[in-house]
């Protein structure tokens, strides 16, 4: 029955420079389009239906029915508790609704951890980013700022295509307010521009700079480290700086083509990152590091568990509800990486991290007087933000589980 | 005490920030508010009056100056 699309070649989203050309040549009738005002509707659903089928196509065919199947999966919840909430707002029924949308990725992040690393056959590339679009809705249901929404808005903003494999995680209202506006021309133009832009950033990140430190210099560098072995060798410092820019530079890249597609269809998809490496502590980190990311755990996670800790009174001191918080989300995020011992305890990592640079920031701003603030002082906090964001990527790469643990 | 002053005052009370000379101004990007402190302000204003403040809401392009949180406090009020 699926003989059609284990025939078809597969595609993946950004893959490699032919990508462009198929993508760039079948969204010309949509630019046209955009700058006469009009947005081709029904054009874009097939173009979008098409690259969809591709990502998932010849090997992957299984992926596109768990996506049939979770997006079918996700149309009941989110449809049925937008209904109950028209008529009634029981917590344990929203808690209920979460739950239920987040289970079938919660399956696919514990089998590899239970079976021994097999993967789960209701996964597909790109899940989480679409539990994340969904519980942002349920989020905004209950709050009742999201009342109405069709099924074709639904699906559309779901199925996003130039985000679908791993975001930036947009948000509803903002998307479908984008989508139901068409930029006027000196807006689209400006976008455009943009786009240009970015896809040409995303280039050099991505295909050039992320070759060499990926491609050329990690294996080398990790190779070494092996050979030298114990519990930390110089090369894995090298291991650290190379793999913590290489992960720059390949998931910044793939950001910038995903905002680029999206501005060539008029849509103003979020920003991912905004120059990381110049934060000046971790909290600012956080603020321009896989942002649509950090912003929707700061939304949905963090802000609504400080809301329940107060409301119940769980501790008195705000710091400390603050300081547990930040715990149970970074924590939450490690988990979401993957259900391993580097992924959850890089998140422990910046869990904690957070606690830290909290209590610095109330020191300093307790001790502004005695504290001297100027360029050097500047560039030593980016310094060492850079280097604990460095050492948090060397745990989060696994390369430890290999080095300590010969788990290769 | 009108609407203007009393939110004026939970801000000073919870962030020791005057902020009635700077009405228009984005809270986040004066260090005043962050994630925690919405969710203080929120708890705040919703016992002070008497509404229910969704956390969406609170967002950071809505109810990001003191003149936007007044406003939404009387839009809130008058539902």
């Amino acid at each position: 029955m699926m003989d059609w699309l284990k025939a078809l070649p597969n595609l993946q989203p950004y893959g490699d420079p032919q990508y462009f050309v198929y993508l760039v040549v079948l969204l010309m009738p949509i630019v046209i389009a955009m700058f006469f005002g009009k947005r081709l509707k029904w054009y874009e659903s097939i173009i979008s239906l098409i690259f969809i089928v591709l990502m998932f196509a010849g090997t992957h065919w299984q992926q596109f029915i768990a996506l049939c199947a979770y997006i079918i999966w996700q149309i009941i919840i989110v449809f049925s508790y937008a209904a109950y909430r028209k008529k009634a707002d029981n917590k344990w029924i929203f808690y209920g609704a979460v739950f239920l949308d987040i289970l079938p990725l919660a399956i696919v992040k514990l089998t590899p951890a239970l079976t021994m690393g097999k993967s789960s056959i209701i996964g597909f590339l790109g899940i989480s980013y679409l539990m994340f679009r969904s519980v942002g809705m349920l989020m905004e249901t209950r709050d009742g700022v999201l009342k109405e929404f069709t099924f074709n808005q639904f699906l559309r903003f779901m199925l996003f295509m130039p985000t679908i494999s791993s975001g930036p995680i947009d948000r509803f209202r903002r998307f479908t307010a984008d989508y139901e506006q068409v930029p006027d021309r000196t807006r689209y133009l400006n976008m455009l521009e943009k786009a240009v832009y970015y896809l040409f950033l995303g280039f050099l990140y991505k295909f050039i700079l992320s070759y060499i430190f990926g491609s050329l210099l990690l294996p080398n560098v990790e190779h070494m480290a092996l050979a030298r072995g114990g519990l930390i060798n110089l090369p894995t410092i090298g291991v650290m700086y190379v793999y913590g820019f290489d992960l720059f530079f390949d998931f910044a890249g793939y950001s910038l083509f995903a905002v680029a597609i999206s501005y060539i269809m008029g849509i103003e998809t979020p920003m991912n990152f905004n120059k990381p490496f110049l934060a000046k502590n971790l909290k600012d980190f956080w603020n321009r590091w896989h942002m649509s990311l950090s912003f929707w755990f700061r939304d949905f996670v963090f802000m609504r568990l400080v809301m329940v800790f107060m409301r119940h009174k769980i501790f008195k001191n705000r710091n400390v509800t603050s300081g547990v918080v930040y715990v149970l989300n970074m924590t939450i995020m490690g988990f979401w990486h993957g259900v391993t011992w580097y992924y959850v305890s890089y998140g422990i990592f910046h869990g904690l991290g957070m606690v830290i640079n909290d209590w610095w920031l109330r020191y300093k701003r307790r001790h502004k007087e005695q504290l001297p603030k100027n360029k050097f002082t500047e560039m030593l906090a980016i310094f060492i933000t850079f280097n604990v964001v460095m050492l948090s990527f060397l745990l989060f790469s696994g390369f430890l589980d290999k080095l300590w643990f010969h788990n290769y | 005490m009108n609407v203007k002053e009393a939110v004026l005052n939970i801000i000073n009370e919870l962030f020791m920030a005057d902020v009635s000379n700077m009405m228009d101004d984005d809270l986040f990007d004066a260090g005043v508010l962050d994630s925690m402190g919405t969710v203080e302000l929120v708890l705040e204003l919703e016992a002070k009056f008497n509404i229910k403040i969704p956390v969406s809401e609170m967002g950071r392009d809505d109810w990001n100056t003191a003149n936007k949180i007044i406003e939404g406090v009387k839009e809130l009020q008058n539902v």
